[in-house]
């Protein structure tokens, strides 16, 4: 196989590309903003004067000469502080679900695609079984069995989010096994796990890496609407989602509320979207968009 | 093939008997007893023992399981612990409210998804990436908060159309078109929300298929053989591009399902998540049972039809020999 492109260090096509350099941009920023929270906010549990600066709009200066970029909610509480203390919450939980699902995943989906006998009608089955449990009733329990967390959450969201890359890399993987290339291999005498990991394996990874990063982008959404249910990161702990369900009873008075984590919530999931796809492109570059 | 397909069908019900028994187990392992809720908190507990044996849940769980199974089976789904009335009524009534707005956003978003993305793949430019930057947003955009922020818009500022429930309170006194016209009046603000978050996501892949297959050989040879753009692009780019998207179709069912309960919960309509939702709080097991087995049902069959429809559009897949040419 060819050196990866990552390890290409002249190679700064890929940094041309509008998409990874916005893709990458936000989410750095982002990803900055997250670990560096404590010297761009104040911790909104640390706030206080609940009554004096309720409601504020954004770009306003309380009376005790704080400025609140974004505004203030019905506890007075800085609206952009929050947000950049749910940064951390919310990208977490996604990139550490969508991790522990593509793992599975792809472990499923090539094994039952390779091996078609028992065993992949075994994982499909699995697969199906899995993919039939309603996820949100599945949520509302396991919430409820215990004790609603961002490592349930993360939990939850991995287990219940592999089997759509397993269906993906399990239908590429039989298509690929089909092909004259791989057959080719298999009368040059390479044998069973080799010829999964050497020749079908790296061509059904596309789908793989454009569903991982759809996944992180989908993980954080799921979290946020864990959360909004109130069966996720549970208040005052600040997620993208519990602020947004918070902004939802002001929604006619203070509409910053609800709207600011909204849009960051899209922004983020634009990033790692548009970030998959050059990533796909650049992997692939016979089929260059 | 047929064969196969009776050996999946077959899974298929073992898939639904799984889902079954393992929620059965699963709701009773959570804390949280429908009697106790049902008596209250001042109860003797002696009128809690009382209420137990008479839901039959002092009896073991395998027992439990052997009559709850049989009955249900037999088409007996009880009545709910939570509001007595039968499960099988409560079920009928929401599903039409669900399977409409799920099922018509479901058409509309890939009918729309379908167009906007086979228009993306054949005219690129500017045209392209001004849709890609549309449909990516669209994909990110959340239900629930584009659900909130179409509101707060239609209902709160412009007082267009209403955010709650599926008919006005006065729907019962209007007459015909009026009648009409208030259902779609409140279908339109959950509907509109569930295609545009489906409509990213399909019309992205459609375009991706298509781009995917346009290099294939057997697309230059249609066009060497001077086929016209139109029909490049439908019978050999697009029905081939198709078949990852009739996968997608399957697996976006219980996507969908999931993503109506939270449409539900923010319009107030009175489907089959609302009830979920309800009934999973108020742990009242036979409801969410029924809506469980129903809805674990629907996304087996749902798989059914995209595994029968992408045999149907990809012979390879049909053929026990793999065919060469055609990448």
């Amino acid at each position: 196989m060819e050196k990866h492109w990552l390890l290409r260090a002249r190679d700064s096509s890929f940094l041309r590309d509008p998409r990874a350099r916005f893709g990458m941009a936000v989410l750095l920023l982002a990803l900055l903003l997250a670990l560096c929270a404590p010297l761009v906010a104040v911790d909104p549990s640390l706030q206080r004067d609940i009554v004096a600066t309720r409601f504020l709009p954004p770009l306003s200066t309380d009376q005790h000469g704080t400025f609140h970029l974004l505004g203030t909610d019905r506890f007075g509480r800085d609206v952009w502080a929050r947000l950049v203390f749910g940064a951390r919450v919310s990208l977490g939980v996604g990139l550490l679900a969508v991790l522990l699902s593509v793992a599975i995943g792809l472990a499923v989906g090539a094994a039952a695609g390779f091996w078609q006998g028992r065993v992949g009608i075994t994982l499909l089955g699995l697969t199906d079984f899995a993919l039939a449990l309603p996820r949100v009733v599945l949520l509302l329990l396991l919430a409820s069995l215990w004790q609603p967390s961002a490592a349930l959450v993360i939990m939850v969201l991995g287990l219940t989010g592999w089997m759509t890359i397993a269906r993906l890399v399990h239908s590429e993987v039989r298509t690929l096994a089909a092909r004259p290339f791989v057959e080719s291999a298999v009368a040059l005498g390479v044998r069973g796990p080799r010829v999964l990991v050497r020749h079908i394996l790296p061509n059904a990874l596309t789908p793989v890496i454009v569903a991982a990063a759809l996944g992180v982008g989908n993980a954080i959404m799921l979290e946020a609407g864990l959360s909004f249910l109130g069966l996720g990161v549970q208040p005052p702990t600040p997620s993208w989602g519990n602020l947004i369900a918070s902004g939802r009873d002001t929604l006619v008075n203070a509409p910053w509320v609800a709207t600011a984590p909204g849009v960051a919530l899209v922004l983020v999931v634009v990033a790692a979207t548009l970030l998959g796809d050059a990533v796909r492109d650049r992997l692939d570059p016979a089929q260059r968009r | 093939m047929l064969r196969t397909f009776v050996r999946r069908a077959l899974a298929g019900m073992a898939v639904v008997m799984g889902v079954v028994t393992l929620m059965f187990f699963l709701i009773r392992m959570a804390p949280g007893d429908p009697a106790l809720l049902l008596v209250g908190p001042t109860a003797t507990p002696e009128q809690l023992v009382a209420q137990r044996e008479a839901l039959g849940l002092d009896r073991p769980l395998p027992d439990q399981y052997a009559t709850w199974l049989s009955r249900f089976l037999r088409g007996d789904w009880g009545s709910s612990i939570a509001t007595g009335r039968p499960v099988r009524a409560m079920v009928s009534a929401a599903w039409p409210a669900t399977v409409s707005l799920v099922g018509l956003s479901l058409v509309l978003s890939y009918v729309i998804g379908i167009i906007v993305g086979a228009i993306q793949a054949t005219r690129g430019g500017r045209l392209d990436t001004t849709l890609s930057v549309v449909t990516v947003t669209l994909f990110a955009v959340p239900g629930y908060w584009l659900g909130l922020m179409l509101v707060m818009v239609f209902t709160y500022w412009m007082r267009a159309l209403p955010a709650f429930g599926a008919a006005g309170l006065d729907a019962d006194f209007l007459t015909g078109w009026d009648r009409v016209a208030d259902r779609l009046r409140h279908l339109a603000l959950p509907l509109t929300t569930l295609t545009l978050i489906g409509l990213g996501g399909t019309a992205r892949y459609v375009r991706g298929a298509m781009l995917d297959v346009r290099n294939a050989p057997h697309v230059a040879i249609a066009r060497a053989k001077g086929l016209s753009p139109l029909q490049v692009v439908v019978r050999h780019v697009l029905r081939n591009a198709l078949v990852p998207v009739l996968t997608l179709l399957g697996l976006s069912l219980p996507a969908l399902f999931s993503g109506a309960v939270f449409i539900e919960a923010i319009f107030a309509w009175p489907g089959v998540g609302r009830i979920m939702v309800e009934a999973v709080g108020a742990r009242d097991y036979p409801v969410i049972m029924a809506a469980t087995a129903v809805s674990a049902t629907l996304v087996v069959l749902g798989n059914l039809m995209a595994e029968a429809l992408t045999a149907w559009a990809d012979p390879r897949l049909r053929a026990a020999e793999p065919s060469a040419g055609a990448a």
